[in-house]
């Protein structure tokens, strides 16, 4: 199978990146050191390339109803266009069909940028909800947009000095919030736990962007320290630490999960015929070794599964989300699976780090 | 880097020294590193424990990935490297220093099966396909 490739693949190569086989797409791991570029993001600021991500825009009247029952995060808070909302699209019975950020952009435009391996199929799931629902409604998906994520303390500043006209547009753009400027679109979100940018541009203007901001000094990160700063920032990755056979209140996503309101959604009435057994908790190891996915979680309440583990650069130590029974609390000790080893790990209060510093 | 010509290989990319008192030092090889990247954790053979050859006898743990590392050959487990203990990535910044543990082998002739460099490189190139 012949791997995709974005719009900066040659760029990539041409600065030394170890590429990798990443969901069917080349992608850069590393540039060198991942370790070395996980401190550069937090400690001033690195660029990643994200382009396999793919933009989704749901445009027509009544877009926002559509979206109210297709979320289960209730796009009723999104009144101040450019807002951005964090939210899982879920099955019937509850499951995680994706996690996505979607942006109000007007009454009849919205804005969703969606993971890589899910797109096609998100984009299959809201069709068949539109053709049920709200025929009217286009929904179009931009394969042709590339992404760029600056991301560090530094980072707007750097975009700033790349990119003129930026700083006017974007200073007072407080996070979680995105503005238009011409073909492109800055988002003050990310992936990180640090302050920064995500900007949707024409594939065909990515590489000298990228190339001005290289130049402006910030370094390429790969995607190896995208994950170990996400996971330092307690964010989940689909696919690991949620999927469709579990819900977001056994995901830690319950806070995006809008069950007060009168409003109806899919998922909804399956989330509170079942409350969850199972919870997922951050992990910080108390012997040597590292936490790995699908190592086993011993505690007293049950046993359990690691989602997501690797060794923080931040905290120096192995970390970890894990899903496990819902009686496991705060401060207890549970042990590990390692190989032949039972090893102890202490069930902490996560993010991990954020900022530029760790919190444990 | 290229493999240094005064070492023995294995296909798992574990690289053997033999010293002057017949005993024998392995760590993993520049290629081995490079895929793993940077190094975190090292969990060595305990010193008296017999090995097999080809048996899986200690731990190597980049950040991205746990990885085996096998017995070359049968022998005794005489030394561990306490140096890869709070510096483990003293393997990638040295790979054919940072050795891992000593043997003494069971057989002395073991050591003349295994590859040389020029093979060990083509098993290299090959992964590379």
């Amino acid at each position: 199978m012949t791997l995709k490739q974005t719009p900066l693949n040659a760029a990539h190569r041409a600065m030394g990146a170890k590429m990798v086989d990443f969901g069917g797409w080349d992608m850069p791991v590393n540039y060198g050191s991942q370790i070395d570029e996980h401190h550069q993001v937090r400690n001033d600021c690195g660029m990643f390339d994200v382009s396999h991500m793919r933009v989704v825009d749901i445009k027509g009247a009544g877009v926002r109803d559509f979206l109210r029952y297709v979320l289960a995060n209730n796009v009723d808070k999104q009144t101040v266009p450019g807002k951005a909302l964090y939210s899982c699209m879920l099955l019937e019975h509850g499951g995680v069909i994706d996690d996505l950020i979607v942006y109000y952009m007007s009454e009849t435009w919205f804005r969703m940028v969606v993971n890589a391996g899910t797109a096609d199929k998100d984009i299959a799931w809201m069709k068949a909800q539109a053709a049920m629902h709200a025929p009217e409604l286009d929904i179009t998906d931009h394969p042709e947009f590339a992404m760029i994520a600056v991301q560090g303390p530094n980072a707007r500043a750097k975009v700033w000095e790349a990119l003129p006209g930026s700083e006017e547009l974007t200073k007072d753009l407080s996070p979680f919030n995105a503005v238009e400027m011409g073909a492109m679109f800055i988002a003050r979100t990310g992936y990180t736990g640090e302050d920064g940018f995500e900007i949707v541009i024409p594939a065909q203007a990515v590489p000298f962007f990228w190339a001005t901001l290289a130049e402006k000094g910030v370094k390429p990160i790969g995607l190896g320290a995208r994950d170990t700063l996400r996971l330092e920032a307690g964010m989940n990755l689909y696919g690991q630490d949620m999927d469709e056979k579990v819900g977001p209140l056994e995901s830690a996503l319950a806070w995006t999960v809008d069950l007060k309101s009168e409003r109806d959604f899919i998922g909804k009435a399956a989330l509170l015929a079942n409350p969850p057994a199972n919870k997922l908790i951050g992990l910080v190891l108390l012997d040597r070794g590292v936490l790995r996915g699908h190592q086993k979680v011993v505690s007293e309440h049950g046993e359990g599964e690691i989602t997501s583990g690797t060794f923080s650069p931040t905290l120096e130590k192995s970390i970890a989300l894990a899903r496990v029974p819902v009686g496991v609390q705060v401060g207890e000790s549970v042990q590990i699976a390692i190989r032949d080893k039972m090893l102890s790990a202490k069930v902490v209060k996560y993010p991990f780090a954020r900022n530029g510093k760790g919190l444990i | 880097m290229s493999n240094p010509s005064d070492l023995k290989y294995t296909s798992s990319h574990e690289w053997v020294k033999t010293e002057a008192d017949g005993t024998v030092t392995i760590g993993i090889t520049q290629h081995a590193q490079e895929l793993l990247g940077d190094m975190v954790f090292v969990e060595p053979p305990t010193v008296g424990r017999h090995l097999k050859s080809r048996e899986e006898c200690a731990v190597v743990e980049s950040v991205k990935a746990a990885a085996d590392v096998y017995a070359p050959i049968a022998g005794e487990v005489i030394a561990a490297n306490a140096d890869l203990d709070g510096s483990p990535e003293l393997i990638n910044s040295d790979p054919f220093g940072a050795w891992l543990f000593k043997l003494k082998p069971d057989n002395a002739d073991d050591v003349a099966a295994l590859m040389d460099a020029a093979a060990y490189q083509a098993v290299v190139d090959s992964e590379a396909h």
